[in-house]
């Protein structure tokens, strides 16, 4: 193999590109692809084969390649698995053959090649199932090093990849003869077109066959074509774009690669994956040659005849002796006219009787062998009854083609057998609004293809509103297609189906012999088509196969599934930003900053960004400033922004009446001014959430959710009302981002609001009042989650970070200071107050002991429910406080309680613990649980059993309220 | 995926979150146990056309979807109101 | 006695530059949520002189009225009318939304990338709401070529990193 001198219309040859390929300095064109410059510099061995380690070259010249799987340094790291022919060439490209060692032509591995006889199909199932307890120590990570095909980095990536969105009202796939016409008809038309090519250049087969349009050359027809729409700006070209999935409702998957052929792309991303809307679609993705089995059909060298073609035509190699082994018509077409244009063709082999005059030698006959040990040099073929042999550097196969059509198959329809072509064809509407045209729907001519576009363009366009008058077609060739069937040749020899798995025909025929008959067992036992080119090339012939193994007919021994992806897509651009900071949204506080500069590491809730806690220089670990924070609250005031619990307006005349709709208890008999504390069920009757509901005047009321639940209770809410209550006076609206609000808890926190107030409102607990602070309207809550007596104060956002700053400073003045999530863990314990952490989804009011919160006098949402048997009654796990009998032994969230004479065993099991914490105040750790019968057994002692973190302790089971169970505290 | 909203019009799957069968705009009287099991529980589950409840985050709206689950098809989308 | 100091969302934000297009933060004003009751829409839009259907924008008595999802407009500036409140619950929004401009040639493709939805559809006045890798957004395009992107005020520094890449 070798450049030719003149032609190659892909390349530019004024730019020559230095690469490499495993450490050897080579040179190509601009233009070329990491195969094509390969084989235009004689390296035919491009890897070893998966399982046998066979020597293998390139086959294809496109996006099915099985073997020219290659490694690629990018960005510092060898990324595994790139199609030699998909990777264009650039300046200081480095490349290397993978699943080999020491290296491609001497792979020590290749001794498979000779143990072939005992590695075929279902060899692992067999082999290594006994001794079972050499399974996990021995043979599982034998078979790991051995198995595989490349190996990923093994350092994180970061180069950057993109995704995005793209509607359009017309998407065509593919830019072949087809895909042009019907790109053409819908754009002249004004649809919005969106026409995606695999290739770097558009064209399809015009790039590579030699045919005639309207008396021109079809590349030239082509490349006016593609002129004509890259003018309309209703059109959008998208080059180097495979689509590769088809979903509901006409969404695309597709996947560009927008930098992988740069030297230097800098902050480009890598490759874009585009979700693409599209009205209508109409596939033209073509047609996939097949190859032939026949012994030996793997050699390095051995490639598809329009493989061969293309890289002759737009690559300019030369594929140097050529013998053609086809069984239809098209081949011998395409070898006469490769003839024609100065190729060495010397033989073209047909199982059919051929009657036309070539330029070279035919033989009616099969190929039953090849030589060469890294690359063919010959070929054996069995002709009226004898073997003969042929010198040749390249042996191009035609066994046919198959309608590329995995699309279609993508929402589980299945394709229908076509006898005339020998392949699977697709149906009508396979994909709801999609269209396959041309080769992709079967029809091989060039004016079926042009004639087939624009009528589907034409269909499209009607159902899109559009009207157009048909096109006049252009001239081209129209000459029907004729095949016989070649699936294997009956010799000696193992004869390869799936290149890229290793699988035969031999393995195919055990399978059967061995029961696994049905298509969707071999598949499974042979791992026929599950390689990475998902048997692109070879699941028809392997289906073929086992219907001559089974004497079954193709179509009814089935078909394959065709998942998405159609090509492989890296996980770098599916999950494209969504690494660091881009995995989800993050929410800061007003008071954000000014925590981070008091050194305070923060904590995640719900998207939300708290402080767990305030450092100082003299803190032995995390748990000295929790407790000096919680100790503030106790005796002197702490300050803490909330201002990310879920805050909602409700108003109108009907708000009371909602309100007491969807919590348990009566909200319509709340005075303004004053604030209540309120249970939501979901209608099962379970706990949804717990909050405040603070009348702000008649037809006013502030209610407040969790920080987790704020988005599942303005859903919820919003249900109730638009699906019960529609003609109900009232709405309601966020105002969660509108008010930053902060906790002043302690008993000097009237003397704080004294300093910043000037004049302390005399609010009762449970009261709120509209304030001045600092000279901007305020809202002033007397509320407490800590048991202390406190406030919060909530000033419109823009005000949060200086308010919070002044309440810092004012509470560090009377011996307090700040406090995080840790120390208001501990106060909420403490004080048996609950969180997500007790409402688990699983309670009910009466496991928390607040069945008196459900109002007897009025529906509610989930209050029918909340009566069912079984959810309330001694079987039930309720809320209960849990000391440990030795105060300082640590007890641990997640543990599970047992009766202290029983083993830990799940029938044992009575309970586990929701939230512990250190109490400085009681000097004590703390625990709440949920216990079976918990709220009759106080005083009973179990062992708490931690078995993760091996820790058994025996406690002593209490009310879950710790600390001032009276409420004195806050209350007075 | 992509349902209608009918404030916005045919939006993604990603800006809606499921609920449920429409059977939830029903609500059984407050004294019907059997009621409540079948609203809460009991789901007929069909091949073909289903109605479900479905929110469209970004604007707030309740969408009762008329949808297909043999083919796919998704067939309309109304506000809860016009639903019951 | 303290005097509160405004701090912007925007204070330390760094706006990143962009090609085909510029971004720039908007300062905060006055914006109220207007959510007409049942049955009261007519009386509203009477006293108003309009509310904006789905997607619209309105200029009405030199209010921008600005549809905000399901049956619920943006009032943005301060001169709303008096006597409202009988129809509707009126919810001062100001603090909890932040506005970017992002106006150029290259602004709708950049847009059309990111959103979920058909940009090509959406009229010039116009709003849309929608999500923008998760981040909830309030889309108003202005001119052809001039978006507005109000995002909630504690999700600013996450737009700005999305509007980044
Ligand atoms: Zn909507």
């Amino acid at each position: 193999m070798k450049r030719r001198d003149t032609g190659g219309s892909a390349l530019n040859r004024a730019r020559k590109l230095g690469f490499s390929f495993d450490g050897r300095a080579f040179e190509g064109v601009e233009g070329d692809t990491l195969a094509s410059s390969l084989l235009a510099n004689g390296v035919r061995l491009v890897g070893r084969s998966f399982k046998y380690h066979r020597p293998r070259g390139v086959m294809t010249a496109g996006s099915e390649e099985p073997n020219a799987l290659l490694e690629v340094l990018r960005d510092g790291a060898w990324h595994p698995n790139i199609r030699a022919t998909m990777q264009e060439l650039h300046q200081g490209l480095d490349a290397r053959a993978q699943n080999c060692w020491p290296s491609v032509r001497r792979d020590v591995m290749a001794v498979n090649d000779w143990l072939a006889p005992f590695l075929g199909a279902g060899f692992y199932y067999k082999t290594f199932m006994w001794p079972r307890a050499f399974w996990e120590g021995l043979y599982e990570p034998v078979i790991r090093r051995a198995a595989g095909l490349g190996r990923l980095p093994q350092s994180h990536q970061y180069d950057p990849h993109e995704k995005a969105f793209a509607f359009c009202e017309l998407l065509v796939i593919g830019s072949g003869p087809a895909g042009l016409m019907a790109a053409l008809v819908a754009a002249k038309a004004g649809a919005d077109v969106i026409l995606c090519e695999e290739d770097r250049q558009m064209g399809g087969r015009f790039l590579s066959d030699a045919g005639q349009i309207d008396g021109m050359p079809d590349g030239a027809w082509a490349a006016g074509v593609l002129a004509e729409l890259a003018e309309l700006p209703n059109v959008r070209l998208m080059p180097r774009t495979s689509v590769f999935g088809a979903y509901d409702g006409g969404v695309y998957g597709a996947i560009e690669r927008v930098a992988l052929h740069q030297a230097a792309p800098g902050r480009t991303p890598r490759e874009c994956y585009w979700r693409i809307t599209a009205k209508r679609a109409i596939m033209a993705t073509g047609a996939l040659e097949r190859p032939i089995a026949h012994p030996d059909n793997d050699r390095p060298g051995v490639m598809m005849l329009g493989a061969v073609a293309s890289y002759w035509q737009r690559f300019a190699v030369d594929p140097g002796r050529v013998v053609v082994f086809g069984n239809n018509d098209h081949a011998l077409a395409t070898a006469k006219a490769l003839a024609a244009d100065g190729m060495d063709i010397r033989a073209y082999i047909d199982p059919r009787e051929i009657t036309a005059d070539a330029p070279f030698k035919t033989y009616q006959g099969e190929v039953i062998g090849t030589r060469g040990r890294h690359g063919l040099h010959a070929v054996t073929l069995r002709h009226k009854g004898r073997e003969m042999r042929l010198e040749a550097d390249t042996l191009a196969l035609s066994g046919g083609w198959n309608p590329s059509l995995h699309l279609a198959c993508h929402m589980n329809g299945r394709p229908v057998w076509d006898e005339t072509i020998a392949s699977f064809v697709p149906r009508e509407r396979m994909v709801p609004g999609m269209q396959a045209v041309g080769a992709a729907a079967g029809i091989f001519s060039t004016h079926g293809a042009l004639e087939s576009g624009a009528r589907a363009a034409m269909q499209a366009l009607d159902a899109l509103g559009l009207s157009a008058t048909p096109p006049d077609l252009p001239q081209a060739e129209d000459t029907p297609y004729a095949i016989t069937p070649l699936w294997q040749v009956q010799a000696q020899g193992r004869a390869w189906l799936d290149f890229a798995n290793d699988v035969t025909t031999k393995d195919v025929a055990q399978a059967v012999r061995e029961g696994f008959a049905s298509v969707e067992h071999m598949k499974r036992y042979t791992t026929q088509g599950m390689a990475p080119d998902q048997g692109k090339s070879s699941n028809i012939g392997a289906l073929a196969v086992l219907a001559d193994a089974t004497g079954g007919t193709i179509p009814g021994t089935g078909t394959t599934t065709f998942r998405p992806p159609f090509v492989p897509v890296s996980i770098a651009a599916l999950g494209a930003g969504g690494y660091g900071p881009g995995f989800a949204p993050q929410r800061f506080t007003t008071s954000h900053a000014q925590t981070r500069k008091m050194g305070a590491p923060m904590i995640e809730a719900g998207l939300w960004y708290r402080p767990s806690y305030f450092p100082q220089a003299t803190d032995r670990d995390w748990r000295c400033a929790c407790n000096r924070e919680a100790l503030y609250v106790r005796h002197a005031v702490g300050i803490c922004d909330v201002s990310t619990l879920g805050k909602i307006d409700v108003q109108g005349p009907d708000a009371a009446r909602f309100l007491d709709f969807v919590y348990t208890n009566t909200m319509s008999s709340l005075k303004p001014g004053r604030v209540r504390y309120g249970l939501m069920l979901r209608e099962d009757g379970h706990v949804m959430d717990d909050g405040t509901c603070a009348r702000l005047s008649d037809q006013h009321f502030l209610i407040t959710t969790t920080t987790a639940a704020a988005g599942e209770v303005i859903r919820h809410l919003d249900f109730v009302q638009q699906a019960y209550c529609a003609d109900w006076q009232l709405r309601l609206i966020s105002v969660t981002e509108t008010w930053a609000q902060f906790a002043i808890a302690g008993p000097l926190a009237d003397a704080l609001l004294g300093h910043l107030l000037g004049d302390v409102p005399d609010l009762p607990f449970m009261g709120c009042v509209p304030v001045m602070v600092g000279g901007v309207g305020a809202r002033l809550f007397r509320i407490s989650f800590s048991g202390e007596r406190g406030y919060e104060l909530a000033v419109p956002a823009r005000y949060g970070a200086d308010l919070y700053r002044h309440l810092v400073a004012l509470a560090e003045g009377f011996g307090g200071g700040a406090y995080g999530m840790e120390a208001l863990n501990v106060l909420r314990i403490e004080k048996g107050f609950i969180t997500h952490a007790e409402i688990d989804g699983r309670v009910t009011a009466f496991d928390l002991g607040l069945q008196g919160m459900v109002s007897a006098k009025k529906d509610c949402i989930g209050r029918a429910a909340s009566q069912r048997p079984g959810l309330t009654g001694p079987a039930r796990l309720q809320l209960v406080g849990l000391r440990p009998v030795d105060p300082q032994s640590e007890i641990t969230a997640g543990a599970h309680l047992y009766p202290c004479d029983k083993p830990a065993k799940a029938a044992y099991g009575q309970g586990h613990v929701k939230s512990v914490c250190y109490s400085p105040t009681l000097e004590s750790w703390l625990g709440l649980a949920l216990l079976e019968n918990g709220r009759a057994r106080h005083g009973e002692t179990l062992r708490l059993d931690d078995g993760l973190r091996g820790l058994r302790t025996p406690v002593e089971i209490c009310n879950p309220v710790f600390f001032d169970p009276n409420g004195g505290r806050m209350r007075d | 995926m992509r349902l209608p909203c009918p404030c916005c019009g045919w939006r993604d799957l990603r800006e809606f979150t499921y609920k449920g069968a429409a059977d939830a705009l029903h609500r059984p009287a407050l004294d019907d146990p059997s009621g409540w099991d079948d609203h809460l529980h009991n789901r007929t589950n069909p091949a073909g056309e289903t109605r479900d409840l479905w929110y469209h985050d970004p604007c707030g709206t309740w969408v009762c979807i008329t949808r297909d689950t043999v083919s796919h098809a998704v067939i309309s989308g109304v506000p809860l109101e016009g639903a019951r | 006695m303290i005097r509160l100091k405004e701090t912007s969302a925007g204070a330390k934000l760094r706006l990143p530059p962009l090609t085909g297009c510029t971004l720039r933060m908007l300062p905060q004003m006055r914006i109220t949520s207007i959510a007409p009751y049942s049955g009261q829409a007519d009386a509203l839009r009477a006293r108003l002189g309009g509310f904006p259907a789905p997607g619209e924008v309105l200029k009405v008595q030199g209010i921008d009225l600005v549809w905000a999802g399901g049956d619920l407009a943006f009032a943005f500036g301060d001169d709303l009318p008096d006597g409202l409140g009988a129809h509707c619950a009126l919810s001062d929004q100001s603090d909890g939304w932040c506005g970017f401009v992002l106006q150029g040639a290259g602004a709708e493709a950049l847009l059309a990338r990111r959103l979920p939805f058909d940009l090509r559809n959406m009229a010039s006045p116009g709003s849309a709401r929608s999500v923008l890798d998760h981040l909830p957004v309030l889309v108003l395009r202005r001119a052809s070529d001039r978006f507005e992107i109000w995002v909630w005020r504690s999700m600013v520094q996450s737009f700005v990193q999305q509007i980044r890449t």
